[in-house]
């Protein structure tokens, strides 16, 4: 039987990993992914936890978390498929790729197909510009996009 | 009058000896190695355009306004982030720069509400000043795109547009006007030391956010307004500016509220206060101000004050109206009536530590002059009275030995019995910054206070002793300190008395004083007491700060002493960064100890025995006075429960509700047949009173008060007195109605009176004030400029004393029917008994005490938050309702005493300090059990003070 995880669980969770990674330098970026990993997102209720044992305020956390657009506070799809939307490849057509994969998801940037399977988002660089237009499937990159490529990583999604 | 005008300098003062020579627009300055180019130029009379800078924080250099030219040097440097180099040429206008300034204006304001005319800052906005510095006349941009200024976008919703938050009572956060510029937020990290503010997002999506994007109320925002002070639009601005509109004139006078004495800018339109603004050149505060000094000043203009004289026959009559006149005649005829019938000894008076110097002053010397006794007392009877007596013991006065500035070159801090992010607000963040810098923290106090662990702090230490031990662990970290051969020989044999320093170290060095033998009842970890004990001997710079947590005990004057000792012991006194430091809880109770207010001393600290000193006042005021003391607060309140005290003219203090046992204070008004209150508002102590004269606030009169460091700082009156009559002049009525001839036009006549008769005050002046600003005593020949520290090449008595402080447990004993120890203390938001603070919006962050209790404790009780719950002791019982929390230790249970329903000194007991009769509200045995309601005591009382508050012809106060 499973339990549902309730908020205190996702508290004791939080504070086991920040405690794992407190005594590095800089500690904050490190902690955001090992709960991002975690929780899929970090979750509005790790904020104070976060303060507490950096010895932070909360309004310090809620900066850093927010100033990086990777870290995001709802749980995101299965997947995560970002387009690069800088000069390079928009130069190269990225803007008619991004139409193109937003009619096939049938979601707009930010957004997750209803049935969970992925989140598109957009990105400013790769540093894959000699190979523009790029894309990033969970981690894996994509160079020179096009309808082919398309159609694999669409395929990978399970669509 | 006009608006008294600081300069913003741009960025922070440079500490550098080294001059350095430059050149800004053809004029050659010298300066301070490390000052900005910015300030450089502001310091020569150059203003540089400016947004992102203002002098309260460091450079940031993102608003990229104030761009120069360097000659020699590429590009265009931010004057604020650059500094000054020897034989530099710098040009603050070039067509190039004008028209990068113009570029950058274009951009802010093509994202700005162009409705300046409305706009709550109109006339008082950098951005507006900034636009007409740059000439911007156009902006090519136009208005329309992606913008936070409009709630909807041609009909559709605009979600970069962020309401307005209006949660906090004083001020208003609106998003739309905000430019980013991060000065709020760097005030509240650097200034105020809280990190409640944030930028959220970045890019375009960036925003000031309060917490984690909460509603300012609900965020960690502790309401000081250093951001609001510091927002250059309209984004942050008080609410009061927004109803009245900006002022017109503005006079710098001194908060009211604690012992920082903070210097503000009381800015007003007619006789209406507008806001009042922290004082930069104020050099207790140095432009900071907390919640208190900076927005609760509405009891001013409440409408409890009480503005006519009244009087009845019995407490139980309602009050009756009458004229000035009747009532100075009435109260003179009742005094010598009650002199004639029991003798001249039946009457006194309390000063008030509320009260400025001078009418302090007026109020010992009608006692003494006109009653013809000495019983006059003040509430440092009940505060730090033990300073007076320890710190005269050990090193000859009764005052603190530091300015606040010195905190600044502090390496190791002691703060015992103190909560100073709570109860003095201002020095607290002046402390958490100097510990940002790397100074070390040792908090001993029974309750986790905030200092504890706060953003960026964490005190090294945190020794968490059981109530009343304060003597034990002193004595332990003495022990420590002889024995493993830490203390400083050089400086005792120099300064101290060497023999009595070697008694006293063969006592601290018994075993018994040991943190091993000790740790069995104070509760305080022998390895942590040692730890404290060298860090505080070997790191540095060591200063004691210590609060009423130290002296409100039957050991508290020992405790003075044993801390007098340490800091001789570790060679911590006469010079900055070091010393004692008491936390003076009250505006003015420095100078009201000063001012002669106690029944033993004549103003300056010396005895009534002294034949010289008499005869100083007697030629003076042309009367013979009494040689032998009078009677203190609870001997007043002894005599009349016994029928040989009947009178008694109570200035500015509420002693029914902030003294000790509540019940017997009542018994003793009660048996008296003439009590004058003199105050704001039918206080608690009017219950029981005869005659009611109206009082007069601070912002109502001239005078000075004396804070905590001993700087007298002057007090301006910025309107005239609601009531008619500033407190002084009704005390000169007064002694007029009682036959004595007193004709003083105006206060600085009773200052130099003072200064005439009191050698420490014998240069101080309203003139010199004036001048100077304000000035630390001693203040005369010897110390023309005053004396920013104490003690400096020895000690004012001679030699320091070191006295063997012997730990004597209090009898406030726990047992099997009080098992828990009571403990009492401030918030921040509320004042003392609340008179003032509950009167304002203060009441949306703290509407009621609550008792602290440690969740084991509490589960054993079958208590839950919240819950209302009954507290007794040996004296009396009450209710309140509990707050769980771990901040206390198990046995100990905390409140606040801000309200006067909860009524925390019905609980306390008459123990007092041995020396003193100070109260020892700090230790009270108590048991805490499930309660469904107020108390018979707070019932009967409530009874009481609504039948009691009548005043015939008018409706029933609500309260």
């Amino acid at each position: 039987m499973t339990m549902p995880i309730t908020a205190d669980d996702n508290t004791q969770r939080s504070r086991n990993i920040i405690r794992n990674l407190k005594h590095l330098e800089g500690p904050m970026l490190p902690i955001l992914h090992a709960l991002q990993a975690e929780f899929g997102h970090v979750p509005d209720e790790v904020k104070p936890v976060i303060a507490d044992e950096l010895n932070l305020s909360r309004a310090e956390v809620h900066g850093v978390i927010t100033f990086y657009p990777d870290f995001r506070h709802h749980p995101g799809g299965r997947h995560v498929l970002k387009i690069c939307r800088a000069e390079a490849c928009q130069s190269m057509g990225s803007d008619d790729l991004a139409d193109r994969v937003r009619q096939l998801l049938g979601i707009d940037f930010h957004q997750t197909t209803a049935d969970g399977s992925v989140t598109l988002e957009p990105v400013y660089c790769l540093g894959l510009c000699a190979c523009a237009p790029a894309a990033m499937l969970d981690g894996d990159v994509y160079g020179r996009v096009d309808e082919h490529c398309l159609s694999e990583i669409v395929g990978e999604i399970g669509l | 009058m006009s608006l008294v005008h600081e300069i913003d300098y741009g960025t922070p003062a440079s500490q550098s000896d080294t001059p350095i020579t430059l050149t800004i627009d053809g004029r050659s300055i010298t300066v301070p190695e490390g000052t900005s180019i910015m300030r450089a130029s502001m310091e020569a009379g150059i203003q540089i355009p400016k947004l992102c800078a203002t002098d309260m924080v460091d450079a940031f250099g993102s608003c990229r306004l104030c761009l120069v030219e360097v000659e020699g040097r590429n590009g265009t440097p931010s004057s604020c982030t650059t500094p000054v180099a020897a034989n530099m040429v710098v040009h603050t206008q070039t067509g190039r720069l004008k028209d990068i300034r113009r570029g950058v204006m274009e951009l802010y304001i093509s994202d700005h509400p162009l409705d300046c005319l409305t706009c709550a800052a109109n006339g008082d906005c950098e951005l507006q000043d900034m636009a007409g510095a740059v000439g911007l006349r156009d902006v090519r941009y136009g208005y329309d795109g992606d913008n936070h200024v409009r709630a909807r976008n041609d009909g559709a919703i605009n979600a970069q547009w962020i309401p307005k938050d209006e949660s906090n009572p004083y001020f208003t956060y609106d998003p739309s006007k905000c430019i980013v510029c991060s000065r709020c937020v760097r005030a509240c990290e650097e200034v105020q030391g809280t990190f409640a503010l944030t930028i959220e997002g970045r890019g375009f999506e960036s925003r000031v956010s309060p917490g984690a994007h909460e509603h300012f109320l609900d965020s960690e925002c502790v309401s000081c307004g250093a951001c609001v002070q510091a927002c250059p639009t309209a984004t942050l601005t008080e609410k009061s500016v927004i109803a009245i509109g900006q002022p017109e004139h503005s006079a710098v006078t001194t908060c009211a509220y604690c012992g920082v004495g903070c210097s503000f800018k009381a800015e007003m339109r007619g006789e209406e206060l507008v806001r009042m603004v922290p004082w930069k050149d104020g050099q207790a505060n140095r432009g900071h101000s907390c919640v208190k000094g900076r927005f609760a000043y509405g009891y001013a203009t409440h409408k409890d004050r009480i503005l006519n004289p009244m009087i009845r026959e019995n407490i139980s009559d309602p009050w009756r109206e009458v004229s000035w006149e009747e009532a100075y005649s009435h109260v003179a005829t009742e005094f010598r009536r009650i002199q004639y019938q029991y003798g001249r000894e039946s009457i006194g008076g309390i000063t008030s530590s509320r009260c400025t110097n001078e009418e302090t002053f007026l109020v010992q010397k009608l006692i003494r002059a006109g009653f013809g006794n000495n019983n006059v007392d003040t509430c440092a009877r009940v505060c730090h009275s033990p300073t007076g007596y320890g710190l005269g013991q050990a090193f000859g006065t009764s005052a603190g030995t530091q300015n606040f500035d010195s905190v600044e070159q502090t390496d190791v801090v002691i703060v015992i019995g103190a909560n100073p992010t709570d109860g003095h607000p201002v020095f607290g963040s002046r402390l958490k910054k100097r510990l940002r810098q790397g100074a070390k923290l040792i908090v001993i106090d029974p309750r986790r206070i905030d200092l504890v662990r706060t953003p960026h702090v964490e005190a090294a230490y945190h020794l968490p002793l059981k109530p009343g031990t304060n003597v034990a662990v002193m004595t332990a970290l003495a022990h420590v300190i002889v024995t493993e051969g830490l203390f400083d020989e050089k400086f005792i044999r120099e300064r101290c008395d060497w023999s009595e320093f070697q008694d006293w170290a063969a006592f601290v060095s018994e075993e018994a004083h040991g943190p091993e033998a000790t740790e069995s009842f104070t509760g305080v970890p022998a390895d942590l007491l040692r730890g404290a004990a060298r860090l505080f001997a070997t790191g540095g710079n060591g200063a004691i700060y210590y609060g009423l947590g130290v002296t409100e005990h039957s050991q508290g004057s020992t405790t003075v002493m044993a801390i007098a000792n340490l800091a001789m012991a570790t060679g911590n006194i006469g010079r900055p960064g070091v010393g004692v430091n008491p936390l003076r809880g009250q505006n003015n109770v420095q100078g009201s100890c000063d001012m002669g207010s106690f029944p033993h001393e004549l103003p300056g600290y010396r005895h009534i025995s002294d034949d010289a000193t008499r005869e100083t006042f007697e030629k003076l005021w042309g009367v013979s006075l009494n040689n032998e003391p009078g009677l203190r607060i609870p001997n007043m309140l002894d005599a009349a429960v016994e029928g040989t005290f009947k009178g008694i003219y109570i200035q500015g203090e509420d002693i029914l509700q902030s003294d000790p046992d509540t019940k017997h204070v009542s018994a003793g008004l009660a048996a008296m047949e003439c009590v004058v209150v003199h105050d704001l508002f039918l206080n608690e102590t009017a219950n029981y009173a005869h005659v009611f004269l109206p009082g007069s606030t601070f912002l109502e009169k001239d005078g000075t008060f004396t804070n905590a460091e001993r700087r007298i700082n002057r007090v301006r009156k910025v309107m005239s007195p609601k009531n008619g009559y500033a407190d002084w002049e009704v005390t000169q009525k007064l002694a007029q109605a009682m036959g004595l001839n007193w004709n003083y036009a105006h206060p600085s006549q009773i200052m130099d009176e003072i200064a005439a008769s009191t050698p420490s005050f014998a240069l101080v002046s309203y003139d010199h004030l004036d001048k100077v600003g304000s000035v630390q005593w001693p203040c005369n020949e010897a110390h023309p400029e005053g004396s920013p520290i104490m003690h400096v090449g020895g000690f004012v008595r001679g030699k320091g004393k070191f006295i063997r402080t012997e730990y004597v447990a209090t009898d406030e004993r726990t047992g099997p029917r009080f098992p828990l120890l009571l403990t009492t203390g401030r918030i921040l938001s509320q004042y003392n008994v609340g008179a003032q603070t509950r009167r304002t919006e203060n009441v949306a962050w703290h509407a009621e005490d609550r008792l602290e209790i440690h969740p084991h404790d509490a589960e054993q009780r079958g208590i839950k938050d919240g819950d209302w719950i009954k507290l007794a002791s040996r004296s009396g019982d009450t209710t309140l309702r509990s707050l769980i929390t771990d901040r206390v230790s198990p046995g100990v249970v905390y409140t606040t005493f801000h309200h006067p329903d909860t009524q925390a000194n019905v609980i306390t007991t008459d123990f007092s300090d041995w020396a003193t009769n100070c109260p020892e509200y700090k230790v009270t045995a108590v048991q805490v059990s499930p309660s469904n309601g107020p108390s018979e005591w707070q019932d009967d009382y409530n009874d009481l003070s609504r039948r009691s508050r009548r005043i015939a012809g008018k409706m029933e106060a609500a309260e």
